[in-house]
Order: structure tokens, then C-alpha cells, then sequence
């Protein structure tokens, strides 16, 4: 059943050509497979750059990266690339393709038959609960945010990655039409197992959707541990205060101390 | 008549063809350079300002009368027109979309032709109108330079004070110019997503 990768980040760096200073500096972090991890932090903290290193949209100088224990550096990136799933904000749809047309993106890249894309394109959209026969020859502009955010898992799933990245994939949605993404995206990746990495500055959303939380400062992890590991000790003020910005997560701090 | 209309639409087709095999690739690799498109885009358009006549009458010195010089002086002014809008086209493609595209796994090619090139279409497209039109009305030229086409009947007239193959020949030019305009329009506003 646990399909997901077993990711090891090990001293990584990232600078980007032309920058004086590294985005990220020197990250080690294991991460079991299946499992979900947020990345959180404000903005320029390295999040977005931690995240991308893992499919090599950004750069690793220093130090590398291994997914079950494979060095990324000895992959083709492209290849790689489609063995991991990518979902972005809702901007990242194809607007030319239909929807069906933009689940079946890497299996078509990848090709297979067409009988196994139409087939896979059918159970994907079923899994994010968009029904095929309405929704399959959509253009993402016929879409709401959720829906098209919706279309962006089933994308980014569609060829049974083993790992899944997301950066920021909620951030355009509204509160209520958020929380009801996070409870289903929790689900679906339960269930096909796979090892989530996932962006977001929303501390709320990373409580509510990780495994493990990690904590970003200046390029380097802060903190990382559970949800309420890092409620109910926080090593730094930074982390304190990180979470301390939502009352709600307060009250939830307060609970998680009382129980710990 | 309708046999100098297909003449001259030949002429103009043809060479938009052409026109359009060398502006694409200069195009292609000029979206991703921003020093080498401005000094390109500022070379074609150096083209693009001599008078028409002018440029035709250096051609006919050089290329002798006929289709020749009427042809390549349609190909090189088209060249700004069209180059000018696929640079456009492919900057305008949205970032995101394009990181998606890189993040899904598709190679610098595929990415190119299944999104940066199908995304760029409709302003590829506002650019071969504006360039077809202009080339309609610079095709009349080649009248003078022995190109054939509508021109040959407008400035026969003109010199053998025939009014009226000088009003036909200039209604013909004038419908071809908003028959392209409009249908190129239409091909336009079908391709834009929505």
C-alpha cells in the first residue's frame, strides 16, 4: 500500500546564477515515505526553493539529494520530473487543454496507450470528486479556484508519481472552499500513499494537513517536528511567534500543552 | 480580373509563406534573448521604414524586373511585422503555466510546441493579418516592377487613362485587404482560450 518515496535531503544549498547569497543553506532532513510534510515559513525563506531543489527546478550546489536512496544528480531531470507529481496555484492549468486533456499531460508526455489515458484521466477526476462526463472537455477557464485546484492534484497524480510536490496550491482559494481541499487532499494522498511535500505560508493549513511540520528561517530549517511537538515546544521565539499569529492556533497551542 | 486577384493573392500567399518560415525560427530564438531581439527587431524595423518604393526600386537593380524583387521586398518587410508579434506572443505565455510545463517533465522542445507555440498562436496569427494586409497593398507595387497581379491593371490605367480598370483594380486590392483582415480576425478570436 505505501507506495510513496523515501526522500533525504543531505547538507543541501541552493543559490540561483547571479545571487550573492544562497536561497537555501544547507538543509538535512529525512523524510519517510508516505509521509506529509509542510514546509512553512514566511515569504523568502526558502520554502519555494527547498521544494523545487527536490524536482531540480532550482539548483542544488551543495550537498544532494537522494529519493530511495538514489542520488537525484545521477537522474535525467526530465525523466525524474515525471515520476514526481507538481501542483501549483491554479494559474498552472494549461488553458488551451481541456480539462481531460490536462490530467492526461504526463501520461501523454510518457506515452501511453490512449485507452489507458482516457481510462486514467476517467479515475483521476473521480478521485478529486469532479465527475468525468461533465467535466472532462472544460476548459479551465469554466472552472471555479476549487475546481480547477481539483484538476491540479488529479494532474499532478495522474501518472502515480511516488512522490507529490505542491507549492502553494490553496493559496488562491477562499477559506471555506480551502479547508474542504485540505480535508480531501489529505485523504486522496492517504490513500494512494504516495510522500507529499508541501509549501505553504497558511501555519493553520500546515497543522491541519502535516505529518511533520518544518520550519523555514533564512534558508535554513528552524525547527522540525510534529504538529504538536512544535505547538507545544517551540525552540525558537521565531517559531513561537510564527504560530502565535493565529488565534485560533493559540487556543490550539494551549490544548496541545494541556495534553502533552 | 479574377485572374490578376488569384495573381496577386498568389504572390502575396507565396511569399507570406516564405516570410513566415524565416520570422518563426528568428522569432523562436529572439523570445529568449533580450539583447538579441532588440537589436533584431531594431534591424527589421530599420527595414520596415525605408519607403516601399524606394526598397523596390534598389531591387530592381539588383534583381532585374519581374516577380523577384517584388517578392523579396514583401518577404523583408513582413519580417518586423512577424517576428515582432511571436516575440510577443511567447513572452506573454505565463510564467506559472510555464513552470508547470518544466515541473511536469516536459523537455525545452515539447514545452515549446504543446504550450509556449499553441498559447503564442493568436498573436502569431494577429501578426501574419497585419502583415498580409500590408503586403496586399505592397503587392500593388509590383504593377510597376512587371510583377503582374492588380497593380498591372491600375497603373495600365494610369498611363492609358482607362478610369475604369483603375477603380476595379483599386476596389479589388481594397476587398482582398478587408477579406484577409476579416477572416484572420475570426481565426484569431477562435484561437484565443476561452
Amino acid at each position: 500500500m505505501n507506495h510513496g518515496a523515501s526522500i533525504t535531503f543531505a547538507g543541501v544549498r541552493s543559490r540561483y546564477p547571479g545571487s550573492e547569497i544562497d536561497a537555501v543553506g544547507g538543509v538535512d532532513l529525512t523524510v519517510d515515505a508516505g509521509s506529509f510534510i509542510t514546509f512553512v515559513g514566511p515569504s523568502g525563506c526558502g520554502k519555494t526553493t527547498l521544494l523545487r531543489t527536490v524536482n531540480r527546478l532550482a539548483p542544488i550546489t551543495g550537498g544532494r539529494i537522494e529519493i530511495d536512496g538514489i542520488d537525484t544528480a545521477t537522474l535525467d531531470p526530465v525523466a525524474m520530473r515525471r515520476s514526481i507529481g507538481y501542483a501549483i496555484q491554479a494559474i498552472g492549468l494549461f488553458p488551451h487543454m481541456s480539462v481531460g486533456e490536462n490530467v492526461a499531460v504526463v501520461p501523454t508526455l510518457a506515452r501511453w496507450t490512449r485507452s489507458e489515458i482516457s481510462s486514467r484521466v476517467d479515475e483521476m477526476l473521480e478521485l478529486v470528486r469532479l465527475d468525468p462526463a461533465r467535466y472532462r472537455n472544460r476548459r479551465p477557464s469554466q472552472l471555479s479556484g476549487g475546481e480547477a485546484q481539483r484538476v491540479g492534484v488529479a494532474r499532478a497524480l495522474a501518472a502515480r508519481p511516488r512522490t507529490l510536490l505542491m507549492d502553494e496550491p490553496f493559496g488562491a482559494l477562499d477559506a471555506i472552499v480551502r479547508r474542504e481541499l485540505q480535508a480531501e487532499l489529505k485523504q486522496i494522498v492517504a490513500s494512494v500513499g504516495t510522500t507529499t511535500l508541501f509549501v505553504t505560508h497558511d501555519v493553520g493549513e500546515s497543522l491541519r494537513l502535516a505529518d511533520r511540520i518544518v520550519v523555514l528561517k533564512d534558508g535554513t530549517i528552524e525547527q522540525s517536528g510534529t504538529p504538536l511537538e512544535i505547538l507545544a515546544h517551540p525552540r525558537t521565539p521565531f517559531v513561537r511567534e510564527l504560530f502565535a499569529e493565529d488565534p485560533a492556533v493559540a487556543r490550539l497551542r494551549d490544548a496541545a500543552r494541556t495534553n502533552a | 480580373m479574377i485572374a490578376l486577384t488569384l495573381a496577386h493573392l498568389g504572390i502575396v500567399a507565396s511569399a507570406l509563406a516564405v516570410a513566415l518560415a524565416i520570422a518563426l525560427p528568428l522569432g523562436i530564438v529572439a523570445a529568449r534573448r533580450t539583447r538579441g531581439s532588440a537589436l533584431l527587431l531594431g534591424t527589421l524595423g530599420a527595414i520596415y521604414t525605408i519607403p516601399s518604393l524606394a526598397l523596390l526600386a534598389l531591387l530592381v537593380q539588383a534583381f532585374g524586373l519581374g516577380v523577384a524583387p517584388l517578392f523579396i521586398a514583401l518577404v523583408a518587410y513582413a519580417q518586423f511585422m512577424l517576428v515582432r508579434n511571436i516575440v510577443a506572443g511567447l513572452r506573454g505565455v505565463d510564467a506559472g503555466t510555464l513552470d508547470a510545463g518544466r515541473g511536469l517533465g516536459m523537455t525545452a522542445r515539447e514545452l515549446l510546441v504543446r504550450v509556449e507555440l499553441p498559447l503564442a498562436l493568436p498573436a502569431i496569427v494577429g501578426g501574419i493579418r497585419i502583415a498580409a494586409v500590408a503586403m496586399v497593398a505592397l503587392a500593388t507595387l509590383g504593377g510597376y516592377v512587371g510583377a503582374g497581379g492588380l497593380g498591372s491593371l491600375i497603373f495600365n490605367g494610369l498611363a492609358l487613362h482607362h478610369d475604369r480598370d483603375i477603380v476595379a483594380g483599386s476596389l479589388a486590392v481594397c476587398a482582398l485587404a478587408i477579406a484577409i483582415e476579416i477572416s484572420l480576425r475570426t481565426l484569431e478570436r477562435r484561437l484565443t482560450p476561452h
